[in-house]
């Protein structure tokens, strides 16, 4: 039996109001903030991005996973649509920086807000297929959204990370389900700096498509039910669609609530399931079933069902909480700084 | 002021990992790491990863940094003596510079630490943020 025998999470410090975005750009931050169901998101600061992002989450997930030693971990996958290079890998820099090297595997994973549940996917294939000790997955984001666009009010920043193995679980992997199609609702040419979207379109036809697809196939394959769950984490692209389709599959508020960050993280892409889940895990009991659903545009979603062991109880509290990094000593920023901070403000070389 | 990515790769060991040197008679660390003890000439050494928490212990303030760091500046740069002992320097950062302290609490995180241009390599390694949990 695969699973998780660690599982961490980082964020940055900074935030930003949606009444500091909108008052820049003319817009009316009473009507966003009800249709995203968002009342601020994560800002990185200039000195963080996807691997230094990565590197504290991994630290996080060693420290629960105390068996673990570096060396025995085979893989290193990290899933982003914000890789700091376009030609070099990230990994390589998170594999050296927690002494993984130099006897592993190592690939970035790219799927737009899917790509950290694909390297979890993967990691998890590779240790169950016993081709290695533990595989790590790290899905991390320090997403981009244009000046005035509707993304730029929700496009966050974090970082999960996941020891994958089979002894020492601390959430067994029982089932996983992905569904695909090719749907445009939302890309990034080679060369552009911001990603473009479909509007509406990235809802109906995109996220619910999916997540329902692959939610329902999962659940119908495991001959289970929304009420067999203690809680259930999706992709949050704002506040709104995670609660929407959760209400739609069957789900409680009290089901997603431990693992429903977006109304004051944002969306941090990649990083958003899975953060949901480390957040979930924080609470869980022994027992409790966890259902999960990612969601990428492009378009798919990877489905779990994580089954919590009893080891949840001592591993727990040997590394920060994912609601504690969300909540407390938090510093707000202004549009300015948050604009100096994503490099918005175009500078001489 | 460019770290070159060459020399930046040699330091990986430090600079990504705060690998130092302890040697067995004197019981001292020294980082970054050395081949000989200097108090005893000592070289039979074992490679230990420092802690990754401490305090401040002096500190100054840039206000007008080299072009590198110009983005980051006021910034503090701090000498940290960490829980084993050790004394380390690094840039405090997630900090107004008013709020940085004589024995105020510090935990070492990994940050991007510069960048060659937009073309370039970029150089990570560790900074001090501010103790909170």
């Amino acid at each position: 039996m695969a699973g998780i025998v660690g599982y961490g999470a980082h964020l940055p410090r900074h935030r930003i109001k949606v009444e500091e975005i909108a008052k820049v750009w003319g817009a009316d931050a009473p009507s966003y903030k009800k249709g995203l169901m968002l009342r601020e998101k994560s800002v990185p600061p200039p000195d963080m991005d996807t691997i230094t992002l990565s590197v504290e989450a991994s630290k996080r997930a060693l420290a629960r996973a105390e068996m673990v030693d570096p060396a025995d971990i085979g893989a290193i996958y990290i899933g982003s649509e914000s890789h700091p290079y376009a030609v070099k890998p990230s990994g390589t820099v998170v594999a050296e920086a927690i002494g993984a090297t130099p006897h592993i595997h190592c690939a970035d994973f790219e799927f737009a807000c899917k790509a950290g549940s694909e390297a979890m996917y993967v990691a998890l294939s590779h240790v169950e297929a016993k081709q290695m000790k533990y595989a790590l997955a790290i899905a991390a984001d320090t997403s981009q959204g244009a000046p005035s666009d509707a993304l730029e009010f929700s496009a966050a920043a974090g970082a999960g990370a996941f020891i994958m193995g089979t002894d020492n679980l601390i959430a067994e992997c029982l089932d996983t389900h992905s569904y695909m199609t090719d749907t445009p609702d939302f890309w990034r040419r080679e060369h552009q700096f911001y990603p473009q979207h479909g509007g509406r379109f990235t809802g109906e036809e995109a996220y619910f498509a999916h997540t329902l697809g692959a939610s329902k196939a999962l659940l119908g394959k495991a001959g289970m039910k929304a009420k067999d769950f203690a809680y259930a984490t999706f992709h949050q692209p704002n506040g709104k669609f995670p609660q929407k389709v959760a209400f739609m599959l069957g789900f409680t508020q009290e089901q997603i609530d431990p693992g429903w960050l977006a109304p004051t993280l944002g969306n941090t892409y990649s990083g958003a399931s899975p953060i949901g889940l480390t957040a979930t895990l924080d609470v869980a009991k022994p027992g409790d079933l966890i259902f999960m659903c990612s969601y990428g545009s492009g378009a798919g979603s990877d489905a779990f069902i994580w089954k919590v062991t009893d080891r949840i109880n001592e591993v727990r509290d040997k590394a920060v909480h994912t609601r504690k990094l969300l909540s407390e000593n938090v510093i707000y920023v202004d549009y300015g700084t948050y604009a100096k901070y994503r490099r918005k403000i175009r500078k001489n070389d | 002021m460019t770290m070159f990515s060459s020399r930046n790769w040699r330091e990986y060991q430090h600079r990504y990992r705060l690998e130092a040197s302890k040697f067995k008679k004197s019981g001292k660390t020294y980082f970054p790491k050395r081949t000989v003890d200097p108090e005893t000439g000592d070289t039979e050494q074992e490679i230990v990863k420092l802690p990754d928490e401490g305090k401040i212990v002096t500190y100054t303030v840039i206000r007008v940094a080299p072009s590198k760091f110009a983005d980051m500046a006021p910034y503090a740069l701090a000498i940290a003596e960490l829980t084993d002992g050790t004394r380390l320097m690094a840039q405090v950062t997630d900090c107004d510079v008013e709020q940085v302290k004589i024995g105020m609490d510090v935990r070492v995180e990994f940050r991007r630490i510069q960048d060659e241009g937009h073309h370039g390599v970029l150089s990570y390694g560790y900074k001090f943020v501010p103790k909170w949990f």
